[in-house]
């Protein structure tokens, strides 16, 4: 296997990436922070929150900076002001896209949802919410998932599949009326597939899927002694 | 690989084997062409074609040939029949009435002279649609006999796959499903591409809705296709392929099936094609509703199995597609190319049409236009050629407003560009698209707001949901075109849609999402007052949306 | 090492299950089998019921949560009984400016039925299609499996009612 480098430039800083590398990994390596969501680090790239994408010369096509690999002299640009500007509608986008009511959630505090929106400056939105009517599932005996808060981001579908192997989550249904879901629609508790591992509470960025009996602001997952280093490419796992 | 050992249910073609009636001996004086493509059908075609049958042998005219072909192109007209010999065309052929055809068929006495062919029939040029309307779709002899497979012969004895690489780069032939990709260079780069097995797909999935050319080749002359992907096959070095067929083309699908049967048995698909070293297997996979598995990676996900939901390009099909092998994607219109460019030559292709933009294409003529059907053009030929003189003009004699090409990314074009050149460049320039060739022509009773509220609905329940400025923007962008057509919106709104528009069309991962902000862009530029009436004035102009009142306080 | 499992049996003696079976067995039980093996489901039963889902999955091998994902993202597949009759109406673009909107208004409006419902009764249930591909019979419209075009908004009320 050929180990080779390619240099490029992002933000104006010369910098070195391997083949097969990442914008985004080339970037964290180089302390130039690019907002993510659907990204976490031992998870597949999927490039569908878009919050990462970036701006490169020749081209006047935007490209995510997780799932664009590297090439030599690709100039990037991560933090124009159109960027900005797309990212703070991005994350607007997704607050109106369900019932995100921070004041009665467990993760209050404990979001990246929240921490996305505070990092891009969004205070206010500028279009409706859309208030669809979406439940809430708690019949397993450990965790629960509150649909209301979530962004698809598909964490839990990835975790459970590729390093759980257990495929329970899923997603149904297509555009806005896709859900994540267990095995065939079938509630959580009945689950034939589910081993009860928890990874999908432990990679949630908001506060959709939570450990039962904590309560709001508590954050969704414990504290465990076990997982003192779980923390994501440049991003905070959430946790106080 | 295959599955068509036997046909299951959904395959077995209705009772359509007996299909028309040919003269015991020597060839016919005269014949009637029946079109049984699917629109004339659903207007009891093949009826026409059993009851021409039973009153030609009734009258015990043995030297009259009744056959059953594909599309006719105008199928405002349906059920149409022709008649090769005088170049007549018969239309709205009912078959309780067939008297003053088989009247015609009974007497003619053909001497090479043909009937003046009217504009909608004269000005086309047909490359892609040469058989259809000639061959009967469900014969291999008959499309043998116009000179079928002869191309691939030629390709696979004659020429080194480079060579034929070479005629379809001469050819300067770009993608014929909207992208306009020259398709030359697609087939070098798969060729070129490290991996193995290569697979060829075509794209049956024609999704615009509007569009039917796709529909019509394949029920027309299915062959043609096959031969087209065989040679791309040899071209790329795979050796099995598939079309990938929506699922709302039944037809299609069935002639399709049974060609690939019979050009297996006959030699001419599977292994050691016409006794060369080539082995060619392909199979037909059915989509399942979903517009977006038009799309090249979220057609390949299908295929493998999965929802249809698109991946991030690069990396592109041609280097790593199908089960992450090198797969080329086209068009069943581009297919339908192939034969005639390796048979005549890369450069009699590159000599018709425009600079940028060689070759015809076909378009499918619909909407409040007289002449609704297929038309195949020179690229270049003026919209106002193919709406007007062949098209004739608006139904009803009302006034032109405009054209809408592309499906929903594409654009609507006002009458003052009625005199452009039909090319990818100029329907780029005048913010439109080409898209696979639907061309719905629109009068003064289209409100250009209700036709951008339209194609938002249509991406909005066609996104696949997996990023989030297409699942969630086009649902809001419904939204505030819902107002807007309601007399419910403000300039405000106004603005934000605009913001939010440019939002989804760069963020978005794949061509649903970056082009449903197109009708509205488009229809902006050209209609603004539309928007204007609907939002300050509250009214409709062409009185179409349905907008309240405002409560007066008592 | 796969797991040995015993082999799948179909949800019932069903002589229509054996058609599911030979499809998928024919693509070589393989997980890409899936969307043809729904199909096959679909047109044997009208619908895809959960048993037909739970026996593709232990057939082709691929997760209930993968099964149910595929089934439910393509609108062509239907989870749900259809009635006797089913009508499609086309809602391309060419239909829709031909007035297609008109007929199912007055669809609603005559049977309080709207797409992808079935009536009470269970007689007729009523889809539509962006696009037939019959644009020159605008508006058009499927009774059965049949073409209809040009269709007139009152003059088809009158015969779906009559079904």
């Amino acid at each position: 296997m050929t180990a080779t480098v390619y240099t490029l430039r992002i933000n104006g800083q010369d910098v070195a990436g391997a083949e097969g590398q990442s914008i985004l990994s080339v970037a964290a390596e180089n302390g130039i922070r690019i907002p993510t969501m659907c990204h976490l680090d031992g998870l597949t790239d999927i490039g569908s929150c878009r919050l990462c994408v970036v701006e490169t010369a020749g081209s006047n096509k935007l490209t995510p900076a997780c799932t664009t690999m590297v090439s030599e002299g690709l100039d990037v640009t991560t933090d124009s002001e159109q960027l900005v500007e797309y990212r703070r509608m991005l994350v607007e986008m997704l607050f109106l896209e369900r019932n995100h009511i921070c004041a009665v959630c467990v993760a209050n505090n404990h979001c990246e949802l929240q921490n996305k929106a505070e990092e891009l400056e969004v205070d206010h939105f500028e279009l409706p919410v859309i208030e669809p009517l979406v439940g809430i599932d708690a019949s397993h005996p450990f965790f629960a998932i509150d649909h209301n808060r979530c962004i698809m981001c598909v964490r839990c579908v990835r975790v459970c599949g590729e390093i759980e192997g257990a495929h329970t989550w899923g997603v149904m249904g297509s555009g806005i009326d896709e859900r994540v879901v267990t095995d065939m629609g079938t509630p959580w508790g009945d689950s034939t597939t589910c081993t009860s591992c928890g990874k999908c509470v432990q990679v949630c960025p908001t506060g959709a899927l939570f450990e039962k009996g904590r309560s709001i602001a508590e954050g969704s997952k414990a504290r465990r002694p076990f997982l003192p280093y779980l923390h994501v490419l440049g991003q905070d796992s959430g946790q106080a | 690989m295959t599955d068509l050992a036997a046909p299951g249910p959904a395959d077995r073609p209705e009772r359509r084997r007996v299909a028309g009636v040919t003269p015991a001996d020597g060839p016919a004086r005269v014949s009637a062409y029946v079109c049984e493509a699917v629109s004339c059908l659903s207007a009891q075609s093949h009826e026409v074609l059993t009851g021409l049958g039973a009153e030609v042998a009734q009258r015990g005219l043995t030297d009259v040939e009744i056959k059953r072909v594909g599309c006719l192109g105008l199928c405002a007209a349906g059920p149409l029949v022709r008649i090769p010999e005088t170049g007549q065309l018969f239309r709205h052929v009912s078959p309780d009435d067939l008297g003053a055809l088989v009247e015609t068929l009974a007497t003619a006495r053909p001497d090479g002279q043909h009937e003046a062919e009217e504009p909608f029939f004269s000005r086309q040029m047909r490359i892609a649609t040469e058989n259809s309307g000639v061959v009967d779709p469900e014969s291999l002899d008959d499309y043998l006999a116009m000179g079928g497979y002869e191309a691939l012969r030629k390709a696979l004895t004659t020429m080194q796959p480079n060579e034929v690489r070479g005629e379809m780069k001469a050819s300067g032939l770009r993608g014929r499903g909207g992208a306009g990709y020259p398709t030359g260079l697609k087939w070098s780069t798969v060729a070129k591409s490290i991996g193995s097995p290569k697979y060829v797909i075509c794209n049956a999935d024609e999704g615009d809705p509007g569009a039917f050319m796709d529909r019509s080749v394949l029920e027309s002359d299915p062959h043609r296709v096959i031969e087209g992907m065989a040679i791309a096959a040899y071209a790329i070095g795979a050796a099995s392929g598939y079309v990938y067929c929506r699922a709302e083309y039944p037809l299609a699908v069935t002639r399709l099936k049974k060609a690939i049967r019979d050009a297996t048995r006959g030699g001419y698909l599977g292994a050691s094609v016409m006794e060369t070293e080539f082995s060619f297997e392909v199979d037909v996979r059915l989509g399942a509703g979903a517009f977006v598995c038009g799309e090249e990676t979220a057609l390949i996900a299908s295929i493998e199995g999965g929802r249809g939901t698109p991946t991030p390009r690069p990396p592109y099909p041609a280097v790593s597609g199908l089960w992450d092998r090198p797969t080329l994607i086209n068009n069943v219109e581009t297919y339908a190319n192939v034969a005639p460019i390796i048979r005549n030559g890369g450069e009699w292709f590159a000599g018709i049409g425009s600079a940028t933009s060689n070759g015809t294409k076909v378009f499918a003529l619909a909407g409040r236009v007289v002449n609704t059907g297929l038309v195949e053009v020179p690229m270049g030929t003026t919209l106002r050629e193919i709406v007007f003189d062949m098209g004739g003009g608006i139904v009803d004699g009302r006034e032109f407003k405009a054209v809408q090409t592309g499906g929903p990314a594409g654009g609507c074009i006002p009458a003052q560009f009625l005199d452009m050149p039909v090319d990818f460049e100029s329907l780029m320039g005048v913010g439109s698209f080409m898209g696979s060739g639907g061309m719905i022509v629109m009068d003064d009773t289209s409100c250009m707001v209700n036709v951008a509220k339209y194609f938002m609905d249509f991406c909005r329940e066609e996104s696949c949901g997996k990023c989030v400025p297409c699942r969630v923007g086009t649902t809001q962008l419904y939204i505030l075109l819902d107002r807007i057509t309601t007399g419910a919106a403000t300039m405000e709104d106004l603005a934000q849609m605009e913001r939010l528009a440019g939002m989804v069309q760069r963020t978005s991962l794949c061509g649903l999402g970056q082009g449903a902000p197109n009708p509205i862009f488009s229809t902006l530029r050209y209609f603004r007052d539309e928007y204007l009436a609907h939002i300050v004035d509250r009214t409709c102009p062409a009185g179409v949306c349905t907008i309240e009142p405002l409560p007066v306080p008592a | 090492m796969a797991v040995a499992r015993a082999k799948p049996t179909a949800p019932s003696d069903d002589k229509r299950w054996k058609i599911v079976e030979t499809r998928m067995r024919r693509l070589g039980n393989r997980p890409d089998a899936l969307i043809e093996a729904l199909h096959s489901a679909q047109e044997a039963f009208g619908y895809i019921d959960d048993g037909a889902l739970r026996y593709v999955s232990e057939t082709l091998s691929v997760p209930p949560s993968t099964v149910f994902g595929v089934a439910t993202f393509y609108h062509h597949f239907t989870l749900k009984p259809q009635g006797e009759h089913t009508c499609v109406v086309c809602t391309g673009t060419a239909c829709h400016i031909n007035g297609a909107g008109e007929i199912l208004t007055a669809i609603k409006a005559a049977m309080a039925l709207k797409p992808r419902e079935t009536t009470p009764d269970g007689k007729l249930s009523l889809l539509t299609a962006r696009c037939l591909g019959v644009c020159s019979l605008a508006p058009a419209a499927i009774v059965d499996g049949v073409v209809e075009g040009r269709v007139v908004a009152d003059e088809f009320v009158t015969r779906l009612e009559m079904l």
